[in-house]
């Protein structure tokens, strides 16, 4: 028999991640009245919500009077090629303004406008200048501001360095969750009414991302072995902007706030190459469209030295560059010894953001299993088949919110938390402490390194079946071998990284075959997801979402119709049609 | 074996490593091989692959905007994302912060900076500020003046580099230099209302940093932390305590030496 947790917490709502959306969650459930215990895998401010640059997208208007939620929600839709949950990017362009105001108040310091008002910059693909932003830093600006309510919020506890390894179900409601503490390795018994998933995307399972190690779509894998449904796997946006190089810095995020700014792309011929792919939004067209563009000038050899594209902001001057883009002055000149005030800027695309991800209610981010929601990156819908920049930071706040109400309403309806599955705990704890006693089973890190390779070689920026197919054999065999995998090494508790690996891979495998079996399963290109071989929008697919659930047989997935649009909303769409470029309409 | 190659590039670099925890460790040698651009970071990642797996470090973003990955490189205290190895030529060597206790190898406990964040009181706006219907108002250059402290990453180089905290551990009597930029972020906030005067005179201990500015050298994030935050901070300490003016309106008025503590500006 497994050795049982000695520490056992008990809470009313079990917050998973400590990013925008966990945070604001863990805020609304403790305003609700509940009792929240927020766990996360790293220290309290780290998250990667940190390292969201641009802004966060609302329509206040206050740069483009004109703007409005009727137009935010429109390009919403547009980037999202339609398939988005039409209820969820309503609910967000209507209530972004609201939040955004409210973290103001909670603290948060924004750029202003000349008569004092929070400035909005542009960005690709939205219609009016709508990102609220403080330099090229606004995500740590969020996380800063809610930190600060988080912890002069006495009913919310937060505990650090904490994994979670499995949920615990009971009857079809959640009870709880095993987990660890980095730390030292002592497994903890989480048992609470509700769960909010916050835990972010998995952008780990690529080898170029600009997503930190945190990154390794725990809370999907969590959720899908719960029970819980998943949704659009096969939609991982590809950013068009990451760093080039040297190899050190591969992938690390150029913020599309560079173009939202000004810069310009070129090839190495020096041609405003988006002339041809875009000609009316130019670099400010969505990301889809920018990253297979530069995906394509490479691959007809117009690229730059090291295989991307020129990005240049140096007809701006010195001091603006240093004043709005201060981040991106410093990454470049720290570790490329690039002064891009002087000169341009070496770009790719890098993997970016998950819009797959639990499938959630829209007006309450609650997920198919009783008492378990979820919020932000980890949760799918809002941004449909490619997300348009600075409606992640807006998402974090609006949908954190909701569920967090949600969940603390739905604790305080039950008055206990479901009972603990004792087999089922015992299973979960089997599977965390396996590799501990494996000394010399294979390194988790070479595992993790081959599945990056694989889902970077056979899901890249542009797809086809027979790659598709085989990635899927190569994830499916990485599984089996790493359901024999240990440490790498030494067997000990305290702060093992080996160990933590292991236990990260058994997420980010989840993910990457959910990843696979949908982009399969979708055989035409609508967004992110683009296929060689099925190169056109196929209006058939649009009224269809791709679930990922476990079954007996493993897992599985099938087409559901998505709900249609209501006559008012297809014409606010309709209304602002005159906008769509001919890629899109193509 | 470390050798250099003709010129600042490197082709191989000998890395000595803490290991160990609270009560014992040592330095231990890895061998890396360098690939153009690497960072320390990179190059303790590289050991941890395929050298020693159980090698505890902390990280995330690795690209200096998390503010986890801090680290003493050759005695410096760095963020070791932002450390180019070709910086160093052919050897360095890694060591936790000294002034957090030790949990494992690089990792140290800094929870002890959380504890403080929460002594600090909120950000609070004046009650008309609060129920206010109208979005706020502020000017730019009021917003520029505070941005610098929010650039923060909490990376806590400054706590490990401060005299008062890690020469003579006081952090019983010092919240050291991040949460002094940290409470001039809230008290310079053009919408704050909150006095935090007495918090700094006393719990704090503005007075207990004699202005050395070795904070100031290791911020990652360049702030002027001593220039523009913890002198002004003690200024406004003086402004309130040590104003002869004011200390005679006090005496006169026969209140207690000092001011009341929290209370509204």
């Amino acid at each position: 028999m497994a050795e049982a947790p000695r520490e056992t917490v008990e809470t009313d709502v079990l917050v998973i991640g400590a990013g925008g959306a966990g945070m604001r969650g863990a805020v609304a459930a403790a305003l609700s009245g509940a009792r929240v215990t927020v766990i996360c895998k790293s220290l309290l401010g780290k998250a990667h919500t940190v390292m969201a640059e641009g802004g966060m997208a609302a329509a206040l208007g206050n740069v483009a009077h004109l703007d409005s939620w009727e137009a935010h929600f429109a390009d919403t839709m547009k980037g999202g090629k339609l398939i988005n949950n039409w209820r969820m990017a309503e609910i967000h362009a209507k209530e972004a303004p609201e939040r955004v105001l409210e973290l103001e108040r909670w603290g948060a310091v924004f750029d202003r406008t000349r008569d004092g008002l929070i400035h909005q910059r542009p960005f690709g693909a939205h219609t009016y200048p709508r990102l609220a932003h403080i330099g090229d830093r606004t995500g740590l600006e969020l996380i800063r501001s809610l930190q600060d309510v988080l912890v002069h919020t006495p009913a919310v506890d937060v505990h650090m360095e904490v994994t979670v390894a499995s949920l615990l179900t009971s009857d079809g409601r959640v009870a709880g969750a095993l987990a660890y503490a980095r730390a030292d390795g002592r497994l903890i018994l989480y048992r609470a009414r509700a769960i909010l998933l916050a835990t972010g995307g998995a952008g780990k399972i690529y080898r170029i991302t600009s997503n930190s190690w945190e990154s390794t779509g725990d809370g999907t894998g969590l959720a899908y072995e719960a029970g819980a449904q998943l949704q659009d796997m096969e939609f991982v946006q590809f950013h068009p902007t990451g760093m080039v190089w040297p190899p050190g810095v591969r992938g690390i995020l150029v913020t599309e706030g560079v173009r939202g700014e000004g810069g310009l792309l070129r090839n190495k011929e020096g041609d405003r190459f988006m002339e041809k792919y875009d000609p009316e939004r130019m670099e400010l067209s969505a990301r889809d469209v920018v990253a297979r563009a530069i995906n394509s000038e490479v691959l007809a050899g117009r690229g730059s030295p090291h295989g991307g594209a020129f990005l240049d902001i140096t007809h701006r001057s010195p001091d603006f560059i240093k004043s709005k883009l201060p981040s991106m002055y410093e990454q470049f000149l720290k570790l490329a010894k690039v002064d891009i005030t002087k000169e341009p800027m070496e770009v790719a695309p890098t993997i970016h953001y998950y819009m797959g991800g639990v499938r959630v209610d829209a007006e309450t981010g609650a997920t198919n299993v009783s008492g378990l929601f979820a919020a932000g990156e980890v949760a799918s819908g809002l941004h449909g088949a490619n997300r348009l920049g600075g409606n992640s930071l807006s998402d974090l706040l609006v949908f954190g919110k909701r569920a967090g109400e949600a969940a603390g309403a739905f604790a305080g309806a039950h008055g206990g938390s479901a009972p603990i599955d004792s087999r089922q705990l015992e299973q979960a704890t089997e599977r965390l402490l396996a590799p501990l006693r494996r000394p010399h089973g294979d390194s988790p890190y070479r595992l993790m390194s081959e599945l990056q390779e694989v889902c970077t070689k056979y899901a890249p920026i542009i797809r086809e079946e027979k790659g598709l197919r085989e990635g899927l054999e190569k994830v499916l065999e990485l599984g089996g071998r790493a359901q024999l995998c240990g440490t790498g090494g030494p067997n000990g508790r305290a702060f093992n990284p080996g160990w933590h690996t292991a236990q990260d891979l058994h997420g980010m495998l989840i993910n990457a075959e959910a990843l696979f079996r949908s982009a399969i399963e979708r055989k035409e290109s609508r967004g992110a997801h683009a296929r060689s071989d099925y190169p056109r929008l196929d209006a058939r697919w649009a009224e269809l979402n791709l679930i990922t659930e476990k079954t007996p047989d493993g897992m599985a997935v099938r087409a559901v119709e998505n709900k249609p649009l209501p006559y008012e909303l297809t014409e606010v769409i309709s209304q602002s049609f005159k906008r769509y470029t001919p890629e899109e309409i193509s | 074996m470390a050798r250099a190659s003709t010129g600042d590039h490197v082709q191989q670099l000998r890395m000595s490593v803490f290991r160990g925890d609270a009560s014992e460790g040592e330095m231990i040698t890895y061998d890396v091989p360098v690939r153009e651009g690497m960072v320390v970071l990179d190059a303790v990642l590289w050991v941890q692959a395929n050298l020693a797996p159980d090698l505890a470090v902390r990280w995330n973003c690795k690209a200096a905007k998390c503010g986890s990955c801090s680290a003493e490189i050759n005695g410096f205290p760095r963020l070791m994302c932002k450390s180019p190895v070709s910086d160093y030529g052919a050897e360095l060597s890694v060591r936790p912060m000294r002034t957090f206790p030790i949990i494992r190898d690089l990792v140290t406990d800094v929870s002890w900076n959380y504890e403080v964040n929460k002594r600090i009181p909120k950000f609070t706006p004046s009650e008309k500020d609060a129920f206010d219907p109208q979005p706020w108002r502020m000017q730019q250059e009021d917003v520029d003046r505070i941005t610098e402290f929010r650039k923060c990453i909490e990376c806590f180089l400054c706590q490990d580099v401060c005299h008062v905290l890690r020469d003579h551990d006081r952090k019983d009597a010092f919240f050291g230099p991040r949460f002094m930029i940290r409470i001039a972020g809230l008290e310079m906030h053009p919408k704050d209302s909150l006095d935090r005067r007495p918090l700094l005179k006393n719990e704090a201990g503005v007075g207990m940093c004699n202005i050395t500015k070795c904070c100031t050298e290791v911020c990652p994030e360049h702030i002027h932390i001593t220039d523009n935050g913890i002198i002004p901070l003690k200024e406004r300490v003086a402004d309130l305590y040590f104003d002869p003016v004011r200390a005679l309106g006090r005496r006169l008025r026969g209140g207690g030496r000092e001011p009341d503590r929290g209370r509204s500006r």
